[in-house]
């Protein structure tokens, strides 16, 4: 039990642009089945470690093994073919086409053939509660409903990971919740999933473990109650340490 | 929708019973130019990459089918395949720089401009071509050389011609290319986070938009019987081919042929009244001002325009 390969292994990863070294040194590893959260300031990198791990940024040094598999240097769709996708962070829908068009891109990543691809992403939309809006455009979505969109896109090609990026940024209590609930479901069924949030409440009930980071650099990694309660973390969001506390974990 | 296709199919198979020779050459022009609409609507169209150069492919189709059937005997009916593949190579090779360095909107309408235009001055000044006098093709009127006395034949011809390209969009838009072409068209990166290797698609469907290209070069040489660069390889050409499709409605599969259905008649008309006495390119200007309309009230196209107003009628 104890030396189980991890699904995925990240080491010394680092990224500068220009003057800014957006990532410096990163390490971390997820298991089979975890959900794990990255948190961090505005600004901390957490988006561009999405842009590593997804072959958007190609990483100055370091090391991302998905399975053993190393992903630097692939390409978004050789590594979305291996197994991990992602979500943006500002929703990028094709607005033109319907919403059902929308999921079966990324259903044929594993199904070529496309009824049998559009059947999959039926039931993906099904999953995520967007059935209804299956032949609408994905321009005429509210932004609870893209935010959704979104995320059945990325489930729709089968991911062993999911990355997903601020998935509850703007949305209400109720969006929220149901979202929440949502991510659960899907991590039931075997997927493992990094996520990127603000939302501290959802971080605290989903997240088995929590990885903060500030300027590129992993500060603080744990459960979520003693993440929450660790003075560096604190002091990085806050800037005073001692007289706040983050999010307040759910007592 | 399948039986109104039919329908129409049938009635353009039976027409040329009732027309005069006239009517019959206009004809062969709407449909020549909905063919090579609905070639660049594969790149231009579904997938989003605006071409501006595909003059070349016809160029490149009509020199090399027109020297070998002159120089070598061999006969246009297969010449024109191998002026599909030469024009296809081409293709592949502006794709490949043009999708490789990320080339996007102007940078790609200019790399396939600068194309075409290395194309049109390396012909004018070859011997084999004929160099600026251009290529003539003399004229035996006999079918196993593509010639014709009938005007029937060019008829059916580029009425087969437009039909095999709308097949050949109609195959790629149900097939996961055609998905794929759409997603890419839509937002690049999104797509490729979902798996699609954007640069393969969009190569594939600039080959096969210039392989068809350059077989309708064929028909364009032995049509005319003489091919000069400036007009076989010019930047009006492409304007012709390109503008078509966005009059009709670019990425659909009736688009390019509704919209050669409306310029093609407008530019012979044009041409006929204006063409004299000075007057001549007039229905470039009836194009501009076609243009600007288009853009500013249906800019999605006649085609998608006329869907909308169907089923909203039957809505309602």
């Amino acid at each position: 039990m104890a030396d189980v390969l991890p699904l995925l292994d990240v080491r010394g990863l680092s990224k500068r642009f220009g003057g800014l070294q957006a990532v410096r040194d990163l390490s971390f590893t997820l298991r089979e089945g975890e959900i794990v959260s990255l948190i961090g300031p505005n600004g901390a990198g957490k988006t561009t470690v999405f842009g590593l791990l997804s072959g958007f940024h190609v990483p100055d040094g370091g090391e991302i093994r998905l399975r053993g598999r190393s992903l630097v240097g692939l390409k978004p769709h050789a590594i979305c073919a291996l197994g991990l996708a992602r979500t943006f962070q500002i929703v990028r829908p094709f607005p033109h086409l319907s919403v059902l068009a929308n999921v079966e891109v990324g259903a044929l990543a594993r199904e070529p053939r496309r009824p049998q691809a559009q059947a999959h992403a039926r039931a993906v939309l099904e999953q995520v509660g967007l059935a209804v809006k299956m032949e609408q455009p994905a321009g005429s979505l509210t932004l609870a409903e893209r935010k959704r969109l979104e995320l059945a896109r990325a489930l729709a090609t089968c991911p062993s990971l999911l990355l997903l990026d601020e998935v509850m940024a703007g949305l209400n209590a109720a969006e929220t919740e149901r979202i929440v609930e949502l991510i659960r479901a899907i991590n039931g069924t075997g997927i493992t999933i990094l996520l990127i949030e603000h939302v501290m409440r959802a971080v605290m009930s989903l997240s088995a473990r929590v990885i903060v980071i500030n300027y590129g650099e992993t500060i603080a990694e744990g459960l979520p109650r003693e993440v929450a309660n660790d003075p560096r973390v604190i002091e990085a969001y806050l800037g005073d340490p001692g007289e706040a506390h983050v999010g307040a974990a759910p007592a | 929708m399948r039986w109104a296709a039919l329908a129409g199919v049938l009635i353009l198979v039976a027409l040329p019973a009732v027309l005069s020779s006239y009517l019959l050459s206009v004809f062969i022009f709407i449909f020549f130019y909905a063919f090579l609409g609905q070639a660049w609507n594969i790149v231009g169209g579904y997938a989003g990459q605006l071409s501006a150069g595909h003059a070349a492919f016809v160029g490149i189709g009509a020199y090399v089918s027109a020297i070998l059937s002159q120089q070598v005997g061999l006969t246009p009916w297969l010449g024109m395949f191998v002026g599909g593949a030469v024009a296809a190579v081409l293709g592949a090779v502006i794709g490949y720089l043009g999708f490789r360095f990320g080339l996007r909107g102007f940078y790609f309408v200019l790399l396939t401009v600068a194309f075409a235009e290395v194309c049109r001055i390396a012909v004018g000044n070859l011997e084999v071509t004929g160099g600026a006098i251009g290529y003539y093709i003399s004229f035996t009127g006999n079918p196993w050389q593509f010639q014709f006395q009938d005007n029937r034949a060019h008829y059916y011809i580029t009425l087969t011609l437009m039909l095999l390209a709308t097949g050949v969009a109609w195959l790629v838009e149900r097939r996961r290319l055609g998905a794929y072409l759409a997603a890419i068209r839509e937002d690049e990166e999104a797509a490729e986070a979902l798996g699609v290797n954007a640069f393969r698609y969009k190569l594939t469907a600039m080959v096969i938009s210039s392989f068809l290209t350059g077989v309708g070069g064929t028909f364009y040489a032995f049509y005319l019987l003489s091919l000069q660069p400036n007009s076989v390889f010019g930047i009006p050409l492409s304007v012709d081919i390109i503008i078509r499709p966005i009059v009709g409605g670019t990425g659909t599969l009736l688009g390019p042929i509704l919209g050669s259905f409306i310029l093609s008649p407008l530019a012979e008309l044009s041409r006929h009244y204006l063409g004299q006495g000075g007057w001549a390119g007039a229905h470039l200007i009836a194009y501009g001002i076609l243009l600007i309309l288009v853009v500013l009230f249906i800019p999605q196209g006649a085609y998608p325009y006329l869907k909308s107003l169907v089923s909203g009628r039957s809505n309602g």
